[in-house]
């Protein structure tokens, strides 16, 4: 208890704890907002411009397949009708005309055939022996006799290799005919083959029944994830579906699709999400990056100023708290100071009787003649008087050695009656000059309080001075009162006096603030009694009525074990 | 020229201290008259007749009527009185204050027999001077109108 008034080592971690977490949390939030804001702005519009581009790609390419296929189909139609049956039953003629088709269109046409409308191949040029070949059976054969023209899927047919066949009909003297080129399926797979999207992107084309138009580039599981449910859908014919969904390993992937050849295919593609966002996750790693760096530099900075900040403001607790202890010690002296005018005063009448006494045994001495016992008796009641107010020397200078002896910080259980006692006896002769009449009314079962004796002595010195100053030529009363209130020591001293302006009560603990004449105040007395019941957990309130007088009221909090000051002896260790 | 035993009002709330200086002061054959408060003080005075007390040696710290308070009193009904003032040492402005008030002169207390004897028969001889010139004043006056 003896070190209340110092702040615990566990309040000056907390205190930085605070500071740390504020200032960590005030600098990092905008910090990771504005950032994390940021990010997602820039994900949401590099997601649309990938999606973009994806979808311009893939557009790009339907339209060239699209546009592959027709012009095959145009080339065969020409071919149809430019020519006669008779003219294309002829091999050698079939021959020159696949040779020239060869030439303008860098061997994409295989070969070229022409086949009656009972699926007979009456004539074929080409590298396969196929001549007389019956294709009644076949799909593709079945589907073109139906309609104008046609492009087959791709397939193995008779030959077993993977083509398609692009066909046009052709009426001849009443009977329907078909001109048939096929395409070589390795330079129409590579239309798609060669688009690359990024590093991991690739496209492929599939027909209605999600068979293999073109080679993927990698293996494609189709009957399951994210194919296969965008493959049940139908496809929005003039736009690219594109679906962003992790893929059987847990990769992220982006799909695309979108319908060609008139919705009989479809082109797909696929890419890693990973890849398709590589500038994004770059961005994202070096925000991250910025952030925990950033992070960690503010908080280490933090915690480097806090506890620089916190040692300082334990300094500054320390000092301030030797600079209280100065203050208190000054504003005694101060005090003494103010007593000592009336202590001389006090003294002085004990020694002027004393020297008046020793001068009387002086003169009675001196007559000559033997001494009478008229003489004798009168010697010894000079010599008891001498005695008495020398006892009362003692006495005066003992009350102001109690009060002079130094500040003792140390916390006691305090007899407050008895305090009043000794500090009405200090008081007791400047008021009896000043015509002030000191009365008490003192609770005689007061618990005691937790407080440095010398320091509640001072507080009430403080107090009971001001009382008797504050109090006119004419005289008046001091009373100091002494209670238990709720559980609370409650002492107050009340004067007649000339009592406080409203606009001093305010300022009336200020240091250095005085009303008295210039030499005859500190202005420390009252905010030391301030600081010191502050400090003991205390407060100290004042009441005053102009022309009436004011109370000043000091609440002290008991000691938990206390016993009514008339018993028992203070025990050690539990203040 | 003292041709009566010149007589002395000492007044100070401090008893014993009057008791034994009045005895003091008696064996030095002044007559002694002992006050204890300012208001005493003036009564002996008004009570005695002008003439009885020469010099008042007065107290300046006293609780009620106060030295200085009872310097003025004394001087507004008696100004032929002289008066002593005592003092302790940090009453020595008050005494200053009462010599401006006709107080003849002042003392720290304790103070010594002898400068206290000497200052009581220099007020004496002061008092008696000015009542002698006063009568004197008052013979010549009064043979002036004799004369006229």
């Amino acid at each position: 208890m003896q070190t209340a008034r110092i702040r615990p080592a566990a309040y000056y971690r907390t205190l930085t704890r605070n500071l740390v977490l504020f200032v960590v949390v005030i600098s990092l939030l905008p910090l990771f907002l504005t950032g994390a804001i940021i990010l997602h702005q820039f994900k949401q519009a590099y997601q649309t411009k990938v999606e973009e581009n994806l979808e311009v790609l893939l557009n790009k390419h339907r339209r060239t397949i699209d546009a592959f296929l027709i012009d095959r189909l145009a080339d065969i139609r020409v071919l149809a009708r430019s020519y006669t049956v008779p003219e294309l039953q002829d091999p050698a003629f079939l021959k020159a005309k696949l040779g020239l088709l060869r030439e303008e269109y860098n061997g994409v046409y295989v070969d070229l055939g022409l086949v009656d409308a009972k699926g007979a191949q009456v004539a074929y040029a080409g590298p396969y022996n196929l001549a007389g070949a019956n294709y009644s059976t076949a799909q593709w054969f079945r589907q073109a006799s139906k309609s104008e023209h046609f492009v087959s899927n791709v397939f193995a047919g008779l030959r077993g290799s993977p083509h398609f066949i692009v066909a046009a009909k052709k009426r001849y003297q009443g009977r329907d005919w078909l001109l048939k080129a096929t395409i070589d399926f390795e330079s129409f797979n590579a239309l798609v083959e060669n688009i690359r999207i990024g590093e991991t992107g690739f496209a492929f084309i599939l027909n209605r029944q999600s068979e293999f138009q073109t080679k993927p580039r990698q293996e494609v599981i189709l009957a399951s994830g994210a194919w296969r449910q965008l493959l049940q859908e139908p496809l929005d014919p003039g736009r690219v579906t594109i679906v962003e969904r992790p893929d059987s390993l847990g990769q992220a992937m982006i799909y695309a699709a979108a319908p060609l050849k008139k919705g009989q295919w479809i082109i797909c593609a696929q890419q890693e999400v990973s890849d398709a966002f590589v500038h994004l996750v770059q961005a994202q790693r070096a925000a991250i990056a910025i952030f925990v760096i950033g992070g960690l530099l503010i908080v280490v900075a933090t915690l480097i100023l806090a506890r620089r900040l916190v040692r300082r403001i334990a300094e500054a607790d320390e000092q301030k708290e030797s600079m209280n202890e100065k203050m208190i010690e000054a504003g005694r002296l101060a005090s003494i100071g103010e007593l000592a005018a009336g202590i001389a005063h006090e003294i002085n009448n004990p020694v002027a009787i004393m020297v008046e006494e020793a001068g009387w045994i002086e003169d009675l001495m001196s007559d000559e003649g033997p001494m009478s016992e008229e003489t004798l008796s009168e010697i010894q009641r000079a010599v008891q008087q001498i005695q008495e107010q020398g006892e009362r020397c003692k006495q005066i200078t003992h009350k102001l050695l109690s009060f002079a002896r130094k500040t003792d910080p140390t916390i006691k259980p305090v007899d407050i009656n008895g305090l009043v006692g000794e500090v009405l006896g200090l008081v007791g002769q400047k008021s009896r000059y000043a015509g002030v009449k000191l009365t008490t009314a003192l609770d005689k079962d007061l618990p005691r309080v937790a407080a440095s004796p010398s320091e509640l002595q001072q507080v009430l010195l403080n107090l009971v001075n001001n009382a008797v100053d504050a109090i006119s030529s004419e005289g008046g009363t001091v009373k100091v009162t002494t209670s238990l209130e709720n559980g609370a020591v409650r002492m107050s001293v009340s004067d007649t006096g000339i009592g406080i302006a409203d606009a001093n009560l305010a300022r009336i603990f200020d240091p250095f603030y005085t009303t008295k004449p210039v030499g005859q105040g500190t202005g420390l007395g009252l905010s030391i009694c301030y600081g010191i019941i502050n400090k003991l957990g205390g407060e100290i309130t004042v009441t005053s009525a102009k022309g009436k007088g004011s109370t000043f009221t000091v609440i002290l909090p008991a000691r938990q074990d206390s016993n009514p000051a008339t018993t028992g002896a203070p025990r050690a260790g539990q203040a | 020229m003292v041709l009566v035993n010149p007589s002395v009002l000492l007044v100070d709330d401090e008893v014993p201290f009057v008791e034994t200086m009045a005895k003091r002061l008696a064996k030095r054959d002044l007559t002694v008259e002992k006050a204890f408060s300012g208001q005493q003080a003036l009564e002996k005075l008004h009570g005695g007749g002008p003439s009885r007390i020469d010099v008042v040696i007065l107290d300046v710290k006293m609780p009620g009527m106060d030295g200085l308070e009872t310097l003025a009193a004394i001087k507004a009904r008696h100004p032929n009185v002289e008066v002593i003032m005592l003092t302790g040492h940090a009453t020595v402005e008050s005494a200053i204050e009462g010599m401006k008030g006709g107080a003849y002169d002042y003392l720290m207390k304790p103070c010594e027999m002898d400068l206290l004897m000497a200052k009581v028969g220099e007020a004496v001889a002061k008092k008696r001077a000015h009542e002698a010139k006063i009568l004197d004043a008052r013979v010549r006056v009064h043979a002036l109108r004799r004369e006229s």
